[in-house]
C-alpha cells in the first residue's frame, strides 16, 4: 500500500540536535596535505624525533596507497587537499587547571551534555574532551593517578610517557595497515591515551568526547589503551559535529592492547552529523579500530551504537593471540535518509580455545543503506576456537537496503563456527496493532527498534544505554501519520 | 454508544461496505454473521481505523464523538478495542512492557494516573486469575511464537487489562479448539457489564453457544439484511445463508 510507505516515510524524518556551530577562536593550518604539513604538525606539537619519523614513514606509505573502494558505499571522490589537517582552539592563556578551560569551549561541551566540571559530574566518569584537533580537557586525572591509571591526551602521553607510546603505538594497527590508517598515522593531532597498570581495576568509566567544530577540518585522532596484566578498564566514546553542507572527514585509529588476564570494554555512541534528508553534508567516518588480546585469558569487548555520519566505514576487530582469550562485538548501526554504513568486525583466532561473539543489528530507514561485513578467521594454530555470529537487519519502509557480507575462513578442524542471520521489516501491521492498543506510531517504532536492539544495549554501561535508546528515538523522529 | 449510519467503505477503490446501519447500546452484545466476503472484517477494520480502508460515505458516532475523525490510537484510548483475527507478532517487544505502555496511554487519555510497575503487575495478577490464564506468556515478546490459541487468549487478556467500552471480536473463534473457545468466551462474558458493549464477528454459530448475543445481524454484500435475536443464529446454522440471500434479492437488494 502507498499509504503504508507514506506513513513510514514521514516517520523517519529526523532532526539532529547537536548541529549547532560554536564561535570558538581557532588556529588552523590552511587546507592541504604535504610532507611539510606533516612536519609542521609534529613541530607545532613539539614532538620528539621518533614521532616525526613515524609520521613521515606513514605519510610516504600513504602516498603509495589507493583509497579502498570495496565497501558497499558510494560517494563522490574525496580531494584530500581540500581539508584542513590541523585546527585547535586558540589558547587564551596556558591552562594550569580545568577551571581555566576557555569558557566558550566549556559552554560548548555543556551544551552537548558533557560537563568539564568535576563537581557537576554525578556519574563516575572521567572525560577527555577533544575539540577538532586537540584535547581541551581531561577530568578526574588526579583521582585516577592515585591508583596509577594514566589517562590523558595523546599529546601529553607523547610528552610524559614516551616509552609507553613508543612501545605500543602502531603495534595493533601498523602505519601501513590501510589507506585511512596510514593517513591518520601521518597527521593525527591528538586523541586519548590510557594505561592501566598491573592488577588495577580502573575505578571509574573513562571516556573521550569528540567534537568537530571547524568547517572543512578533518579530525584525525588516535586512541591507545593498554590494559596491563590482570587489569580492567571500561572506556566510552561519544562524538558529534555541527550541521554543515560539506562533508567533513573523520579518520581515526583506535588501538587496544590487553595483556594476560586483562579486560578492556570499549563502548562507542557515534552520532556525527549524518547529513540532511537529501544527503547533503555529513561526516565521512573512516575508522580503524582494533584490539589485541595479547595475553592468556585476556578479553576485549567492542560495543558500538552508530547512528550518525553520512558514510560509516568501520570494523572494530579483535586479534585473539593469547590462549583462552575472548573477543566480542556488539553493534547497532542505524542508517536513515541517505546514510550509508558498511560496518562489522574481524575476529582473528590465533590462540588455542579462543572464543568470539558477534552480534550485529542493522536498522535501515528512509533511503539508508546498511551493510554488515564480517570476517571470522580461524588460524591453524587456534585449536578448539569457537565463534558465534548473529547478524540481524531491520527495515523501515521499502526504499532502504540491508546487506550482509559474512566471511568465514576456518583453518582448524576442531573449531566451532556458528552463523545466524535474519532480516525483518517493521510492518504496517505491527504499527497498527500497537495503535489499536492506544500506542502512537512514534512510540510503537521506538518500542520495536529498542526491543530489537536490547541485546546490544545490555552491553553498554547503564548511563550510555539510556542515552543510546534516546538517540535511536531522536534519529528516527519525525512522527508518523 | 455506537451509531453507524449509511457507512460506505472499501479498499483499493473497491467498495465493500455499502450503506451499513447499526446501533449498539451500552450493555448489549451484538453478533455479526455473514458469508465470506460480505464485509464483516472490513467493518471491524474500519471501526478500528486501519489506514488501508477508505470511508466514502456515512458516519460513525461513538459516545457522541465522530469516530472516523480520530486516529487509530485515539479510538483505542476512547475505548474501542479490536481483538484481531490474526494477532500480530512483535519480536523483541516484551508483552508486559507493551501492555503497560498501552494501558498507561489509555489511562492518560481518560485523565487517570499512570500505573507504575508494581501497580501494573498487581493488576495483571488479578486479571490472569479472573481469566484463568497462564501468566508466563507475559514474559515473552508480544505474540511471538504463540500458538493460535495463545494469541487469541492474549487478545482477550489485553482486553481485560484495557477495559474497553466497545470490544470488537473479529472471528476470535477461528482456529480455536473447544477448550480454548471456552476460555476465550468465558473471558468475554466475565468482562461484559452494563457499561460496555461487544460486537462479535463470527462465521459460525458455535461461538454464540458460549457468548450469548442480544442481537444477531446478517451482513450480506456490505449491508445488514436481517436482524434477529439469538435464535436467528441457530436458524442460520441449520439453513445456511442462501435463504437470506434469496430474500434479499427479492427485496430488490443486491
Amino acid at each position: 500500500m502507498d499509504s503504508t510507505t507514506d506513513t513510514i516515510e514521514s516517520f523517519v524524518k529526523s532532526e539532529y540536535k547537536y548541529g549547532f556551530v560554536s564561535e570558538i577562536e581557532t588556529e588552523a593550518f590552511p587546507p592541504g596535505l604535504s610532507e611539510d604539513v606533516v612536519r609542521r604538525i609534529a613541530k607545532t606539537k613539539a614532538e620528539p624525533d621518533f614521532m616525526l619519523d613515524w609520521r613521515i614513514k606513514a605519510y610516504r606509505h600513504w602516498q603509495t596507497m589507493k583509497e579502498p573502494h570495496w565497501p558497499n558505499v558510494h560517494y563522490p571522490p574525496i580531494n584530500y587537499q581540500d581539508y584542513i589537517y590541523y585546527a585547535v582552539p586558540k589558547p587564551k592563556k596556558k591552562l594550569s587547571s580545568l577551571d581555566e578551560v576557555d569558557p566558550e569551549v566549556r559552554e560548548m561541551f555543556e551544551k552537548l551534555g558533557i560537563s568539564l566540571d568535576e563537581q557537576k559530574r554525578l556519574s563516575n566518569v572521567a572525560v577527555d574532551a577533544v575539540l577538532d584537533s586537540a584535547s581541551v580537557a581531561t577530568t578526574f586525572r588526579e583521582e585516577l593517578a592515585k591508583v596509577g591509571v594514566i589517562f590523558c591526551s595523546f599529546t601529553e602521553a607523547v610528552k610524559h610517557h614516551p616509552d609507553l607510546v613508543k612501545k605500543y603505538l602502531g603495534t595493533v594497527v601498523p602505519q601501513n595497515d590501510n589507506f585511512f590508517a596510514a593517513l591518520n598515522s601521518a597527521v593525527f593531532s591528538d586523541g586519548s591515551f590510557c594505561y592501566v597498570p598491573k592488577g588495577v581495576r580502573c575505578p571509574m568509566e573513562l571516556s573521550t568526547y569528540f567534537r568537530m567544530n571547524t568547517a572543512n577540518a578533518g579530525q584525525f585522532e588516535r586512541t591507545l589503551i593498554i590494559a596491563d596484566e590482570g587489569s580492567y578498564v571500561s572506556y566510552l566514546e561519544g562524538c558529534t559535529a555541527p550541521m554543515r553542507d560539506t562533508n567533513q572527514l573523520h579518520a581515526a585509529v583506535v588501538e587496544l592492547i590487553a595483556l594476560e588476564n586483562a579486560e578492556i570494554k570499549y563502548s562507542t555512541v557515534q552520532n556525527w552529523y549524518p547529513g540532511d534528508a537529501e544527503g547533503k553534508g555529513g561526516i565521512y567516518n573512516f575508522v580503524t579500530k582494533r584490539g589485541k588480546c595479547a595475553g592468556r585469558n585476556s578479553k576485549i569487548s567492542w560495543t558500538q551504537v552508530e547512528t550518525g555520519s553520512a558514510i560509516t566505514w568501520k570494523y572494530p576487530s579483535v586479534l585473539l593471540l593469547g590462549d583462552n582469550s575472548v573477543g566480542e562485538f556488539y553493534s547497532v548501526a542505524l542508517t536513515n535518509h541517505r546514510q550509508q554504513a558498511d560496518t562489522g568486525t574481524k575476529m582473528i583466532h590465533v590462540g588455542k580455545n579462543t572464543k568470539s561473539t558477534i552480534v550485529s543489528k542493522g536498522i535501515s530507514a528512509g533511503h539508508g543503506q546498511n551493510s554488515y561485513r564480517g570476517l571470522v578467521k580461524i588460524r591453524p594454530s587456534a585449536a578448539h576456537a569457537r565463534n558465534y555470529s548473529q547478524c540481524d537487519s531491520l527495515l523501515l519502509g521499502d526504499r532502504c537496503g540491508a546487506h550482509t557480507f559474512p566471511y568465514l575462513e576456518v583453518g582448524n578442524s576442531t573449531a566451532t563456527v556458528e552463523h545466524e542471520a535474519s532480516t525483518s521489516k517493521i510492518g504496517e501491521d505491527q504499527i497498527f496493532y500497537c495503535n489499536q492498543r492506544g500506542i502512537s506510531t512514534q512510540d510503537a517504532v521506538n518500542m520495536i527498534v529498542n526491543g530489537y536492539c536490547k541485546e546490544v544495549f545490555n552491553h553498554l554501561p547503564m548511563e550510555f544505554a539510556v542515552e543510546a535508546q534516546k538517540l535511536l528515538g531522536v534519529s528516527l523522529e519525525g512522527s508518523v501519520g | 454508544m455506537l451509531e453507524i449510519r449509511n457507512l460506505c467503505a472499501g479498499v483499493d477503490g473497491k467498495e465493500i461496505l455499502k450503506g451499513l446501519n447499526l446501533t449498539v447500546k451500552a450493555g448489549e452484545i451484538h453478533a455479526i454473521m455473514g458469508p465470506n466476503g460480505s464485509g464483516k472484517s472490513t467493518l471491524a477494520q474500519v471501526l478500528a481505523g486501519r489506514g488501508d480502508y477508505e470511508v466514502s460515505k456515512g458516519s460513525v458516532m461513538f459516545n457522541g464523538a465522530s469516530l472516523l475523525e480520530l486516529k487509530p490510537e485515539e479510538r483505542a484510548r476512547a475505548g474501542v478495542f479490536l481483538a484481531f483475527q490474526y494477532p500480530v507478532e512483535i519480536p523483541g517487544v516484551n508483552s508486559t512492557v507493551f501492555l503497560k505502555a498501552a494501558l498507561n496511554e489509555c489511562r492518560k487519555a481518560r485523565g487517570q494516573e499512570e500505573l507504575d510497575a508494581v501497580e501494573f503487575l498487581a493488576l495483571v495478577k488479578k486479571k490472569t486469575k479472573l481469566l484463568e490464564l497462564d501468566q508466563s506468556l507475559l514474559g515473552r515478546a508480544v505474540n511471538e511464537g504463540f500458538s493460535g490459541g495463545e494469541k487469541k487468549r492474549n487478545e482477550i487478556f489485553q482486553m481485560a487489562i484495557l477495559e474497553p467500552k466497545l470490544a470488537i471480536l473479529d472471528e476470535t473463534d477461528s482456529g480455536l479448539d473447544i477448550d480454548a473457545l471456552r476460555v476465550v468466551s468465558d473471558g468475554v462474558n466475565k468482562l461484559h457489564g452494563p457499561d460496555n458493549a461487544a460486537l462479535v464477528i463470527t462465521h459460525y454459530q458455535r461461538l454464540l453457544d458460549y457468548i450469548v448475543p442480544d442481537y444477531v445481524h446478517v451482513l450480506v454484500h456490505g449491508q445488514i439484511v436481517k436482524t434477529g435475536g439469538k435464535e436467528l443464529a441457530l436458524e442460520l446454522e441449520k439453513r445456511g445463508y442462501d435463504w437470506i440471500l434469496e430474500g434479499a434479492a427479492k427485496n430488490g437488494k443486491p
